[in-house]
């Protein structure tokens, strides 16, 4: 499915500059709707975490992480659990709507990183990291941008999964089995949100580096005067 | 297309997405806080649909027990209630059929439960305990409780109180427990009379039980959660 492609003719000039509609609706309503349920599922989910920052022994709480207050939502664990329970059916709503809008429309292929997509991420790194050569491109998205989002999902999904292990360890005993017990779980939960917190950086690196257009796709689906050239 | 009609366009696909300041009410403390309590009240319903009352916790060998010494002591008040335990009595109310003070001799003449399960703290940390005691399904039946009675609500020494939904509280692993590791509840952790609950979270294993009520309404819900924390909580 080729993404819609429009001809501006810019007065000034008087050239010509395509414009792709890059995002529909759906990826940016839920987008957004995710940046801020992802906001407060991770500050919530710290405030949570400094009633008992260790995975070992029980050891008194406070004072032993600090970190800004407006990251710690809730102001104390009874607070954050409340916005991490409600919270998280905004983002598990999201998700799923996000997930079936992608395979109904077919607009997955945008996006999913295929096998056939291994051979285009290492020149592609090789760019952004070691200043090789632009690899030539006519889609949306290069390899490595499908293979940081299709982990993206994935990490999202994985949130869920080991987030649910914890709330309900006894009801869904298999998730937290599958994680090494209860205990792991609550390990694995972490690790992810750190992770999805690592793409998080360089998502947000590449969005300041790509520019305005870029950042405006977004917002209103359109990329005027795309890095790529279509058709 | 030229560049306005361009705008046009792109404005107009911005607008759409205006339905999220609808998020904003968050940021309203008038609002804020139903819009939370309605969250953790939805969390609790499907906490209620996830509950299976046949679905037993997970228990362990005794080699996977916790050491007693290593067992934390949680309260919100005081260790020790300093209840005297010649004159205790669990005071028993409301839809059952027979109303009275219970003694210990009473609860430890019903046929006894042992059982190695996990102790999860809402905090986070968790710890496998040696409990022992009669079934609450068991006392429950011994005091005519109404089988169509929704709650079961307690209230302790230390002033504490808590309830439980009547499936939870019928679950075969929910025990009004007066041992642990084989011996008598101690002081601080809850003597005579606690309760032991393997498929909900620590704050609602109520220690220094005084008195039970059957109820169709809850009246007092808990301690903890008229702080602000979730009623079902079931794990």
């Amino acid at each position: 499915m080729p993404a819609e492609v429009i001809e501006i003719d810019s007065a000034k000039s008087g050239e010509t500059v395509q414009a792709v509609y890059e995002h529909p609706w759906a990826v940016r309503f839920s987008h957004w709707l995710n940046a801020i349920a992802l906001f407060v599922m991770v500050g919530s989910g710290l405030q949570i975490f400094r009633a008992f920052p260790s995975f070992g022994a029980k050891i008194p709480q406070k004072d032993l992480l600090h970190w800004p207050k407006m990251f710690a939502i809730g102001g104390w664990l009874g607070g954050a659990l409340q916005w991490h329970l409600t919270f998280m059916w905004i983002y598990i709503a999201t998700g799923l709507f996000y997930l079936g809008y992608e395979i109904f429309s077919g607009n997955y292929r945008q996006v999913l990183f295929v096998p056939g997509n291994v051979r285009g991420v290492w020149p592609m790194a090789k760019h952004y990291f070691f200043f090789g050569p632009k690899p030539p491109s006519t889609e949306v998205y290069n390899p490595l941008q499908k293979l940081a989002y299709t982990s993206a999902i994935v990490l999202g999904a994985l949130s869920v999964l080991t987030g649910l292990a914890v709330w309900k360890p006894i009801q869904f005993s298999w998730l937290a089995w599958m994680m090494g017990g209860f205990h792991l779980a609550r390990v694995w939960h972490f690790v992810v949100m750190w992770a999805i917190l690592l793409f998080l950086l360089g998502h947000l690196v590449m969005v300041v580096l790509h520019g305005w257009n870029n950042f405006v796709s977004m917002l209103t689906g359109w990329k005027s005067d795309p890095e790529y050239r279509v058709r | 297309m030229d560049e306005k009609q361009f705008k046009k366009l792109s404005r107009r696909e911005l607008l759409k997405l205006t339905p999220l300041v609808a998020l904003g009410a968050f940021a309203i403390p008038p609002l804020r806080e139903p819009l939370l309590k309605k969250g953790l009240a939805f969390s609790d319903w499907a906490s209620g649909k996830f509950f299976r009352p046949g679905h037993q916790a997970e228990t362990f060998v005794d080699s996977e027990v916790t050491p007693f010494e290593k067992f934390p002591i949680n309260d919100y008040d005081v260790d020790d209630p300093e209840v005297n335990f010649e004159k205790w009595t669990l005071t028993v109310s409301g839809a059952v059929a027979k109303p009275a003070d219970y003694t210990l001799a009473q609860i430890q003449a019903l046929p006894k439960t042992r059982q190695n399960t996990r102790h999860v703290c809402v905090e986070g940390w968790d710890v496998i305990g040696r409990f022992g005691g009669t079934r609450l399904s068991e006392f429950l039946k011994l005091i005519g409780a109404d089988p169509t009675a929704r709650f079961v609500n307690f209230e302790c020494a230390d002033d504490y109180y808590e309830s439980l939904d009547m499936a939870t509280a019928m679950h075969p692993q929910t025990l009004l427990c007066y041992e642990m590791y084989d011996q008598p509840l101690t002081r601080e952790h809850g003597a005579p009379l606690r309760l032991t609950v393997p498929t909900k979270i620590g704050y609602k294993q109520a220690k220094y039980l005084t008195d039970l009520k059957v109820s169709h309404v809850l009246e007092r819900v808990g301690y903890w959660e008229d702080q602000g924390y979730s009623w079902f909580y079931g794990l």
